[in-house]
């Protein structure tokens, strides 16, 4: 999957960081380190970022500011994650987060 | 849990209030901590690819991104007395001891007792309800700028703008910039709410603007596919027949409202203000609120323009400073006199009015502390 990226812009100058690979439901996927994982995914077309509990109805990307939690997703496990405002790193594994998400309690 | 960090001043919020109010403050010797949610410094200021109005003082004609980075610049400066956290959100104000929670990132907490708090936490977008608004592909305004203008991200192909404010033409403009298509504008009122200048731009590219109509439903089934826009009339019903506009984005610029839980959690004194928006802080020439330690700027005290927000910032920073005993008192009054003036005039237009009209609601000339 190629990012789709504005290329040719009239006053900007995008100063994007390093590439690094992370996978959305398995996919590997290519985006930019430490910009917000909700970005990267959007580049990658990713528009569905979670699925409510009751009504099942989808859940995207919205006020961009961590504030309204549409974009929460499960990131390497952790759900609820405000994917807006999370760094994307190397590795990460994002996931579609369906219902209220389960919290991984320590084994002890 | 880890120990109770302390600071002169806590700013939260890091765009143009805050920042304004952490370079005044620290440049009159008070030591700072700023945080802010975002990954990077600046606001809403990062995103803004539009040459600025007010005045002179305010850098007039210079673009919102270029002006952070002058007020970055400036903070360099000061950077041995003011902490900045970044992807930090301040979750709550203990109003029994004044201490703050924080969180960095998803779960990295810790509380600060500062002896002083400017609350710049700006402002959300609202929403309307219109069947189908949770698809993905309806995002606010502000979203979809940090989208494209920060991240290089087009949101979509085709957008239908809802909102013909000056958010809805600027970022109408900004999206055909990124090489958007958009398929029209709709404004419930019966003419167009932005600067004129704004409004000729996306005219002039061939944007229909449509008066008296809002969106009736957003269509799709998981994700945007489309939307029905219809007339309305005086009363806001709906008449005339519904047009169905091929877009996978919806852009909601339907107003924004001051972000004011913080101030709710300290107890400040609050009036709801329809001028500036929402619930806002009484507050006093000093941008003091009720709360004896606690001062407001920028949008969270009111909706109004960066400008006004940058100058609002620095006359909280100096209302803090004055408070804590640091910087003579000439200064102070010097600083004050000047920034006043700066805000006088740029509230003397014709928008200006109605902002001042909002503010005599809400401002006291000094609490009597």
């Amino acid at each position: 999957m190629v990012m789709n990226l504005i290329e040719k812009h009239p006053i900007l100058e995008f100063k994007h960081g390093k590439k690094v690979k992370f996978t959305f439901d398995g996919d590997e996927m290519e985006g930019y380190e430490d910009e917000p994982i909700a970005a990267a995914l959007h580049a990658n077309g990713v528009r569905i970022y979670r699925v409510t509990p009751k009504r099942e109805q989808t859940r995207g990307f919205f006020c961009a500011i961590g504030k309204c939690s549409s974009c929460f997703m499960v990131v390497d496990g952790v759900p609820n994650v405000r994917t807006c405002v999370t760094p994307l790193k190397t590795g990460m594994r994002v996931e579609t987060q369906r219902g209220k998400g389960v919290i991984a309690m320590d084994a002890e | 849990m880890k120990g109770l960090r302390q600071t002169e001043v806590l700013v939260i919020g890091g765009g143009p209030a805050g920042l304004s109010a952490s370079l005044e403050a620290a440049s009159l010797g008070c030591q700072v901590t700023l945080v802010d949610s975002d990954l990077a410094l600046g606001g809403q200021l990062i995103k803004q690819t539009h040459k600025f109005f007010g005045s002179k003082d305010e850098r007039a004609g210079t673009r919102g991104f270029k002006i952070s980075e002058i007020l970055l610049e400036e903070l360099e400066r000061y950077k041995d007395r003011v902490k900045v956290h970044m992807n930090c959100t301040a979750t709550g104000f203990y109003r029994e001891d004044g201490v703050v929670s924080c969180v960095i990132g998803e779960d990295e907490y810790f509380r600060i007792k500062p002896d002083k708090i400017v609350m710049a936490t700006g402002a959300q977008e609202r929403l309307l309800p219109f069947p189908n608004n949770h698809l993905p592909g309806v995002y606010g305004a502000g979203a979809v700028q940090t989208l494209m203008n920060v991240y290089g991200v087009a949101p979509g192909k085709r957008v239908l703008m809802v909102g013909a404010g000056n958010i809805g033409l600027i970022v109408s403009y900004q999206l055909m910039q990124a090489g958007v298509e958009i398929a029209g504008i709709v404004e419930a009122m019966d003419r167009v709410g932005g600067y004129w200048v704004h409004a000729a731009k996306v005219r002039r590219m061939g944007v229909p603007i449509y008066l008296r109509h809002t969106i009736k439903e957003a269509l799709g089934d998981r994700v945007v596919a489309g939307a029905v826009i219809q007339e309305i009339d005086d009363r806001f019903q709906p008449v005339g027949k519904e047009i169905q506009v091929d877009v996978d984005i919806i852009c909601m610029a339907v107003g924004l409202t001051p972000t004011c839980e913080l101030l709710w959690q300290a107890g400040c004194e609050m009036v709801f203000v329809p001028q500036l928006c929402g619930h806002v802080a009484q507050r006093d020439l000093f941008m003091r609120t009720s709360h004896p330690d606690i001062w407001v700027a920028g949008d969270a005290a009111g909706i109004e323009e960066a400008s006004a927000a940058m100058v609002e910032g620095r006359i909280a920073g100096v209302g803090v400073a004055r408070s804590l005993g640091k910087g003579d008192s000439s200064e102070h009054s010097k600083r004050l006199e000047e920034y006043r003036r700066r805000l006088a005039d740029l509230r003397g237009g014709e928008v200006g009015q109605k902002i001042c009209q909002g503010l005599e609601c809400c401002t006291v000339n000094e609490w009597g502390v």
